[in-house]
């Protein structure tokens, strides 16, 4: 993490009273033990108690936070609900952590223009339970939804396991409202399709809390489909399996949703839940259909026809909604059912094509053998967004390194079968040092310049994404050579 | 227009961009150039083609991945799209009836402008599709963000920030999108006689419904009369459009579930495939405003519900075509050329909600004196002039297509 400013450190009483200041009461927390519940988020290896807490319940109040800490340059940390599995929102020592928490309102539901306009802190789940009654829901669902906050949800930009279809956070919203480290609020979008000039809602989305502060944001909303169905389908092999997902596509299918999940995550998942899942094939394909009756049935048929053709070992269709829901039981509890079997587990969550899955498990069981860990796999399998779950135990001493280079290993392979360290997780510090696994230094120097562009000072966030950190002016210089017509070959007309 | 470079490859492209920089001067970027009269005008006196870079170099349809260069002509990509059943699910426009242009334009043009069709309502923009490119910065460096898969968030979201951003940050050599099977068949249910604000509430119900509603437009009279559709332009009133994609029983459960629970807006005439598809296509490609050019085309992206009552203020004006797509959220229209292009009444007619005007078509002189996009508050200026500034220092690329 970037080194500590003595003069923050130094000056923390001073700061922690300013804070007071903009935010009466109880808003600001300064004990370590009350701090302690923000030491860490969703990757919990990582624990840090930052400056001091600070809980803001309006705009005017987070404006008011951004800007003192602008003039006076201290650190920010935003926080949502605490859910990152990249260590996203892990406090600095030298760091204000801004904790959204009390910006629990939802503020509008207009069914007419089908979105909701909700603060940051609404829970995802809450989004959907605020005009469930109606039939309607927001599409994108983590599994943390209970949890993880909309305000996290852009920061991360986070999916779930119906993205194939329905798209990410940054495919469902629709406008936010946003405050930049100098303390401006900025409000992006509306009710309205697409940008006006460049495209802000884009780049915030999945910004990491690097670039500014969310304070309220509108997301479209969607009828929920009138009804769904589920196949469970075993295979021999996840090869067979893989070669399912490509012909389902290729039949021009595009399934709600559709992850498949190996023996180890089978078997895990099953003792924990009792979901009926077979014991006896490698791999464990679930694929929703859903859509109205007429269609839902039709596609069940078709693709049960062509799991059949892949070597299927067995097939169930969900009959009621109570099994297609137990269906889903195992694949969800995969993580806990995981965390029963082993002390301790690290997620990790790369994106491969497709059709690179055989040889990237392949690669993983040659890991698995070279460390010395046990994997598990889940997959979102229609996107190809892979959780390799690295079995450990943290007080065996040397695990929790070797799990960590374990996991840096299979998103090295990630990135070698064409694909990309993270598909929903985020970089955080989790992924930090692997980004020149994927990008040149020209291509993070250019990322930077864009955070340079919004923070000039680096005070939000810093520390995380970006492996190295380079002055604002620095990355400004250019070296021109001038004056030369160095490109004589190239055609003109 | 001048001196033009033609590079082959990505490393003659930043070869060109790299001169560019040295000689600090400013280039026009452009693909084919069938939407060069889109935006301000520019003080350049060269330019870069994209033309030469051309062919789909990736397709893999199983993996809903198509990488092409960015000059690519959109006509050859969705004809390899086509062989596979697969199509460009925002339903990028053919904006050459309305522009006066030769063709559909190239594959980075219809990124850098962030085309969507009326299926942007169900599947989104170019921007929802778009998963990686290789640009030259203006600062002449070759950088590459996103990749090949559905769902990366592995760094900032680049492509995002590049769609739409008509060639003004960089000039993209490769582009990857993410591409999807296309409908087995569709209908689309019409609605005759409703007026603006009645269109707009059926639209909402439609899209409120569970109905997968793929596209949703009203069409006034002297819009509707246009049509190359017999039906449509047979009626000889407005029409409000409902289409349903996907495969045949689900299509017309989907059709019987709408017309019921739309009874009270009249009865429903059903199109079938072929004339749905034609008549889609009217409305994605703005035909109905291209038989005068001499006409000046506003494009407004509003909400939904304020459709009708914006299309309403601005038809005050004397001679204005327009009509509705989105639900009610978009608005296309037409008018005789004016000394300021009603900028003041168009943009003012949605005062007090969200959203946007971009003037499409104009003359000259009236791109020189207007704000073609919407004008932007002081704090959204700042961050776009900085942005702008990251990628491109000394202003080199498209200087002030966007802004001034």
């Amino acid at each position: 993490m970037p080194e500590v400013l003595p003069e923050t450190m130094r000056r923390r009483a001073e700061i922690i009273s300013a804070l007071k200041q903009i935010c009466p009461g109880e808003s600001v927390i300064d004990t370590q033990s009350e701090m302690r519940a923000y030491e860490s988020d969703g990757l919990t290896a990582y624990k840090q108690l930052p400056l001091v807490v600070v809980l803001p319940e309006t705009t005017a109040q987070v404006s008011a936070i951004l800007k003192y800490c602008h003039d006076n340059e201290v650190r920010v940390v935003p926080r949502g609900g605490g859910t990152s599995l990249s260590g996203g929102a892990l406090p600095l020592e030298d760091g204000v952590l801004l904790a959204m928490g009390k910006f629990n309102r939802i503020l509008e539901v207009d069914y007419d223009n089908r979105c909701v306009t909700a603060q940051p802190g609404v829970t995802n789940l809450g989004i959907t339970n605020a005009v469930e009654h109606n039939g309607f829901y927001y599409a994108p669902d983590p599994s943390s939804q209970i949890a993880c906050t909309i305000g996290g949800n852009v920061a991360e930009n986070s999916g779930g396991v119906h993205c194939l279809k329905y798209g990410l956070t940054t495919n469902n919203i629709l406008g936010i409202e946003l405050v930049l480290i100098s303390g401006e609020v900025l409000r992006i979008g509306g009710k309205h399709l697409d940008a006006a000039g460049y495209d802000l809602l884009g780049l915030m989305t999945g910004s990491e809390g690097l670039l500014g502060v969310v304070t309220e944001v509108t997301v479209r909303i969607l009828q929920k489909p009138e009804s769904a169905r589920a196949l469970l389908v075993g295979f021999p092999s996840s090869e067979d399996a893989g070669k399912c997902v490509a012909d389902v596509i290729s039949a021009g299918i595009i399934p709600g949703g559709m992850e498949m999940m190996d023996k180890p995550a089978i078997h895990a998942a099953e003792e924990f839940v009792h979901a009926g899942y077979p014991l006896d094939v490698e791999a464990l394909l679930i694929v929703e259909l859903d859509g109205p009756e007429a269609e839902v049935d039709h596609l069940i048929e078709r693709v049960s026809t062509i799991a059949m053709d892949n070597n299927s070992q067995s097939i169930r269709v969900s009959q009621s909604e109570e099994e297609r829901l137990s269906f889903w039981a195992g694949r969800k509890a995969a993580f806990p059912a995981v965390g029963r079997i082993s002390p301790d587990y690290y997620c990790m969550d790369g994106t491969i094509p497709r059709n690179q899955l055989p040889s990237v498990l392949a690669g993983m069981s040659k890991l698995s053998v070279k460390y010395g860990l046990r994997v598990a796999n889940v997959f979102h399998a229609g996107d190809g967004n892979l959780h390799p779950l690295i079995l450990y135990d943290a007080n065996a001493p040397g695990e929790l390194e070797k799990a960590e280079d374990f996991g840096s290993d299979i998103l090295r392979l990630c990135v070698k079968a064409g694909g990309v360290l993270t598909g929903e997780h985020g970089v955080g510090v989790e992924k930090r040092d692997l980004m020149p696994e994927m990008f040149s230094e020209t291509d993070l120097d250019q990322q930077q310049r864009v955070k340079c562009a919004f923070d000039d000072k680096g005070l939000l966030n810093p520390g995380k994404v970006f492996p190295q950190l380079h002055r604002c002016a620095e990355l400004g210089r250019m070296h021109i050579h001038g004056g030369q017509v160095p490109f004589p070959d190239i055609p003109r007309f | 227009m001048s001196e033009a470079f033609r590079p082959e490859n990505a490393e003659q492209l930043r070869e060109a961009v790299a001169w560019a920089v040295g000689a600090k001067s400013p280039v026009e970027v452009r693909g084919a150039g069938t939407k060069s009269s889109i935006g301000r005008i520019m003080q350049t006196d060269k330019s870069i083609a994209l033309s030469a870079l051309k062919g789909v170099t990736l397709y893999e349809p199983d993996e809903l991945v198509l990488s092409a260069r960015a000059g690519t002509l959109l006509t050859d990509i969705e004809k390899e799209l086509a062989e596979h059943r697969q199509q460009m699910a925002f339903e990028p426009p053919d904006l050459s009836a309305l522009l006066g242009s030769d063709h559909a334009g190239t594959m980075g043009g219809m990124i850098a402008a962030n085309l969507a069709g009326p299926r942007r309502i169900k599947a989104g923009a170019s921007r929802d599709h778009f998963l990686g490119f290789s640009a030259v910065t203006g600062r002449g460096e070759i950088i590459k963000s996103g990749g090949r898969v559905m769902k990366n968030v592995t760094g900032y979201d680049l492509p995002k920030v590049f769609a739409g951003s008509w060639g003004t940050l960089g000039i993209m050599s490769d582009i990857t999108i993410k591409v999807l099977p296309a409908a087995e068949t569709q209908t689309s249910l019409a609605f005759l006689g409703l007026d603006p604000a009645q269109a707009t509430s059926a639209m909402s119900r439609a899209m409120q419904s569970s109905c997968d509603v793929s596209g949703a437009a009203h069409l006034p009279p002297p819009i509707a009369a246009l049509s190359g559709v017999a039906a449509i332009s047979g009626a000889g009133v407005s029409v409000t459009v409902l289409r349903l994609e996907g495969i045949k029983p689900s299509v017309e459960f989907r059709a019987g579930k709408l017309k019921d629970s739309l009874q009270d807006f009249g009865q429903a005439l059903g199109l079938d495939d072929e004339a749905s598809r034609a008549l889609w296509a009217e409305i994605r490609d703005v035909r109905y405003l291209s038989d005068n050019r001499e006409r000046v085309v506003w494009r407004l992206s509003v909400p939904p519900m304020e459709g009708a009552k914006v299309l309403g203020a601005i038809s005050e004006l004397q001679d204005v075509r327009g009509f509705l797509d989105w639900a009610g959220g978009l608005i296309w229209v037409d008018m005789p050329a004016s000394e300021h292009g009603n900028a003041q009444l168009v943009r003012g007619a949605f005062a007090g909600t969200t959203g946007h005007a971009t003037l499409i078509r104009a003359p000259h002189a009236l791109r020189a004196a207007l704000p073609v996009f919407e004008p932007q508050t002081a704090g959204l200026a700042t961050i776009t002039a900085r942005l702008k500034d990251a990628f491109d220092p000394f202003g080199i690329l498209n200087p002030g297509r966007i802004y001034a």
